[in-house]
C-alpha cells in the first residue's frame, strides 16, 4: 500500500462547553500534513473531545476545523473520510475479520473482487494475512487491535485518528505495538492524531505533543522540549517526575534558600519562580568533585533510600528549601560511602537542567 | 446425582406428569376405552382445521403488529437516558400489573358500537356509521396486541440497550449513512432480542383465551375457545385434551424450527466474504 497524500488539519477557536464547564476552551491547533501528533492530558482534559470533534461525533459550539482547505465542522462523520481506531476497537461482532475490514470498501461500492484483494493487503500490512475468515471473538486483544487498524487504513484515508488504541493491552504488548504503530505511520504517511494519557507513550511515538488540560493546550512541541523545557508547572508535573522548589530572582541573580544558582534560561524576570528538579537529572557527587564547570552543587541531608532494582530513589532535604527526590544507580551511594541517614550528600545539577518556571 | 433429584422431581410433578396425563386423557374414548377417535374427528372435520388456521393467523398478525409497534418503541427507549428509559419502561409494563379481564372489558367499553371511540368518531364527523371495531378480527387483534406488546418490547429493549453505541460511531466513521449503519450494524445486532420477543408473543398468542373470546365475540374461534367449549358445554375431556396435545406438538415444532432458522441466520449473517 503506497500512500499518495496526507492532509494538514487546522483548528481555530474551537469551543465546546457542557453547562458551565469548557471541554474545549477556544483551542487553536495546526497539525502538519503527515505528522504524528499526540494529544496528551489527564482524563477529562478535553483531549478525547477534541478528537471526536475531528471525527465529527461532537459538534463544537463554535470555531473552525479544516482538513486541508475544506471546512469540516458541518460535515457529518460518514462524509469526513478519516480513519479512526477506537479505544475498544468497535469491531462488528456479527461479521468476520474480512467483513469488518471490507466494510468501508463495501459502503464505497468497490467491486467484491477488489474488496477481497484490498482486505487481504490491509491485513498483511498489519501482519494478519490469512485471518480473514475468522470471527472477531476468536481473536486476542492484540489481534483485534490490528484488525481495527486494518479497517481504518483499508480505504486509504488521508487523516487517521486514534483514541487510546493501546490502553486495553498489557504492558509488553503495548510497548511492542507503540513501535509498530509508529512504523506503520512512517510507511503510510497519513496525518495521525493520537490521544493518550500515557506520557511515556506520547514521548515514544510522537513527532509533536500537544499537552492538554482543562480544555486548553498547555504546550505544543517536540517530545524533547516538552520533557526538558516544559513551559509551565502543569506540563512539568504531568510529564515525568519532578519536585518544585521556590527560588527568587533579583537583577539576574537567582537564589535557592540563600544559595546562588546558575540557570539555563536567559535572565529570568525579578520575583519568585519555581525550580523544576527531575530526580534523574540530579547526580550524586564524589568528595573529590568540588568545582565542576556548569554544574550547580547542592548540599543536602540524606533521609531515606528506596531500592528499586535498576535504580534507587533517594529522599534528601535541602536545608531551608525542602525535600527532593534523586534517582541514581543503585550502588552510587555506597560507592561514595554514603549510607546512613543524616549524612551530607552533595548533588550536581547541570545548568541546562536548571529550569525555572513561573509561579502559578 | 442426589443434588439434582429435587429439581428433577419438581419438573416431573409440574411438567411431565400433567403433560402425560393430558396425553392419556386424549386417547380415551367417551366409554373409557383406548381410542384415537378424538384425533380422527379433528382430522375429518374441516372446522378444526379452520380453528387451527385462525389461531395461527391471529398469532402471526399479533406478532407482526407487535413488531411494527414495538420495534420503534424499544429503539426510542434504548436511546433515552437510563432514568427516563426506566420511567417509560414502567409505563410499558403497567398493563401487565392490571387484571387481564379488566383490560379486556375496558377495550369492549371503548370499542363497541355505542362505545367511546365510535361515539367520538361520529360526533367529530370522522365517520357516519358506527364502525365494527369489536366482536371480529379487528377487536381481537387490538386486544391481543395490547396485552402482548410488553412481551416483545422487554427482550428487544434489553438487546438494543446492550448494543455498544461505538459500533454505530465506527460505522459512521467508515462511511455509513445513519440509515445504512442501522441496517448493516444495529438491526443485525438487535436481531436476537427481536427473535426471542417475537417467539414469546407468538407462542403466548397460540394459547390465548380470555381476550380473543371476549373481543372476538364468537366470530374468531381460537383453539383455546374450543377447548373451553369442549369442557364447559360438552364435558368432553378427551376431545379437549386431544386439542391441547395437537396445539402443544405444533408449538414445539414451530419453536424448534424457529430456533434452527435463527441459528442459521446467525451463521449466514457472519458472511465469509465481505
Amino acid at each position: 500500500m503506497v500512500r499518495n497524500s496526507s492532509l494538514p488539519i487546522t483548528i481555530r477557536q474551537v469551543t465546546k462547553s457542557y453547562g458551565k464547564n469548557y471541554a474545549l476552551d477556544h483551542v487553536d491547533l495546526d497539525i502538519r500534513s503527515g505528522e504524528f501528533l499526540t494529544l496528551l492530558g489527564p482524563s477529562g482534559s478535553g483531549k478525547t473531545t477534541l478528537l471526536t470533534v475531528m471525527a465529527g461525533f461532537t459538534r463544537p459550539d463554535g470555531g473552525s476545523l479544516k482538513f486541508g482547505d475544506t471546512e469540516m465542522v458541518c460535515v457529518p462523520p460518514h462524509k469526513r473520510e478519516v480513519g479512526m481506531v477506537f479505544q475498544n476497537y468497535a469491531l462488528f461482532p456479527h461479521m468476520t475479520v474480512a467483513a469488518n475490514v471490507g466494510f468501508p470498501l463495501k459502503l464505497r461500492g468497490v467491486s467484491s473482487s477488489d474488496i477481497a484483494q484490498r482486505v487481504e493487503a490491509a491485513l498483511e500490512t498489519v501482519r494478519l494475512g490469512g485471518y480473514g475468515a475468522r470471527g472477531v471473538e476468536q481473536l486476542s486483544g492484540g489481534q483485534r487491535q490490528r484488525v481495527a487498524l486494518a479497517r481504518a487504513i483499508v480505504f486509504e484515508p488521508r487523516i487517521m485518528l486514534m483514541d487510546e488504541p493501546l490502553s486495553a493491552l498489557d504492558k509488553q504488548l503495548r510497548e511492542h505495538m507503540q513501535i509498530e504503530l509508529r512504523q506503520l505511520h512512517d510507511k503510510l504517511g497519513m496525518t495521525t492524531v493520537y490521544v493518550t494519557h500515557d506520557q511515556r507513550e506520547a514521548l515514544t511515538m510522537s513527532d509533536r505533543i500537544a499537552v492538554i488540560n482543562a480544555g486548553r493546550i498547555m504546550q505544543l512541541d517536540v517530545p524533547r522540549t516538552i520533557y526538558e523545557k516544559p513551559s509551565n508547572r502543569f506540563v512539568a508535573e504531568f510529564i515525568g517526575e519532578s519536585t518544585f522548589l521556590p527560588v527568587v530572582a533579583l537583577q539576574g541573580r537567582v537564589t535557592l534558600g540563600g544559595r546562588a544558582l546558575m540557570t539555563a534560561k536567559p535572565t529570568p524576570a525579578d520575583g519568585k519562580h519555581l525550580l523544576m528538579l527531575r530526580p534523574e537529572r540530579l547526580r550524586i557527587l564524589g568528595s573529590t568533585e568540588t568545582d565542576v564547570e556548569a554544574v550547580n552543587i547542592l548540599e543536602a541531608t540524606l533521609l531515606t533510600v528506596v531500592y528499586q532494582g535498576d535504580s534507587s530513589l533517594i529522599q534528601v532535604e535541602l536545608p531551608g528549601a525542602g525535600v527532593i527526590s534523586v534517582r541514581s544507580q543503585s550502588n552510587a551511594l555506597s560507592n561514595h560511602g554514603l549510607t546512613t541517614p543524616g549524612s551530607t550528600v552533595r548533588l550536581g545539577l547541570n545548568v541546562q537542567d536548571t529550569v525555572l518556571l513561573d509561579v502559578q | 446425582m442426589g443434588l439434582v433429584a429435587p429439581a428433577f422431581l419438581l419438573i416431573f410433578v409440574t411438567m411431565l406428569l400433567p403433560v402425560g396425563w393430558l396425553f392419556y386423557l386424549s386417547i380415551l374414548s367417551d366409554t373409557g376405552a383406548y381410542s384415537l377417535e378424538h384425533y380422527q374427528r379433528m382430522w375429518e372435520q374441516p372446522s378444526y382445521g379452520r380453528t387451527f388456521l385462525a389461531t395461527f393467523q391471529v398469532s402471526a398478525l399479533t406478532t407482526a403488529i407487535c413488531i411494527l409497534l414495538g420495534y420503534p418503541l424499544a429503539y426510542f427507549l434504548s436511546e433515552l437516558p437510563k432514568r427516563a428509559a426506566n420511567l417509560c419502561m414502567i409505563a410499558v409494563l403497567l398493563p401487565l400489573w392490571t387484571s387481564l379481564l379488566v383490560r379486556t372489558y375496558a377495550w369492549l367499553v371503548l370499542l363497541q358500537r355505542r362505545g367511546l371511540i365510535n361515539g367520538w368518531g361520529i360526533e367529530l364527523g370522522l365517520w357516519d356509521e358506527p364502525l365494527a371495531l369489536v366482536h371480529n378480527m379487528t377487536g381481537t387483534l387490538i386486544g391481543t396486541v395490547h396485552v402482548m406488546l410488553p412481551f416483545l418490547v422487554l427482550p428487544l429493549y434489553s438487546a438494543m440497550r446492550a448494543i455498544d453505541r461505538s459500533y454505530l460511531r465506527a460505522a459512521a466513521n467508515l462511511g455509513a449513512s445513519p440509515l445504512r449503519s442501522f441496517w448493516l450494524v444495529f438491526f443485525p445486532l438487535a436481531m436476537p432480542g427481536l427473535a426471542s420477543g417475537a417467539l414469546i408473543v407468538f407462542v403466548l398468542c397460540l394459547g390465548f383465551y380470555v381476550t380473543p373470546a371476549v373481543l372476538g365475540g364468537g366470530k374468531v374461534t381460537m383453539v383455546s375457545s374450543r377447548i373451553a367449549n369442549d369442557i364447559e358445554i360438552f364435558f368432553n375431556w378427551g376431545a379437549a385434551s386431544a386439542l391441547g396435545v395437537v396445539l402443544l406438538v405444533l408449538t414445539v415444532v414451530l419453536i424448534l424450527g424457529a430456533t434452527r432458522m435463527i441459528q442459521m441466520n446467525g451463521v449466514l449473517g457472519r458472511q465469509g466474504k465481505p
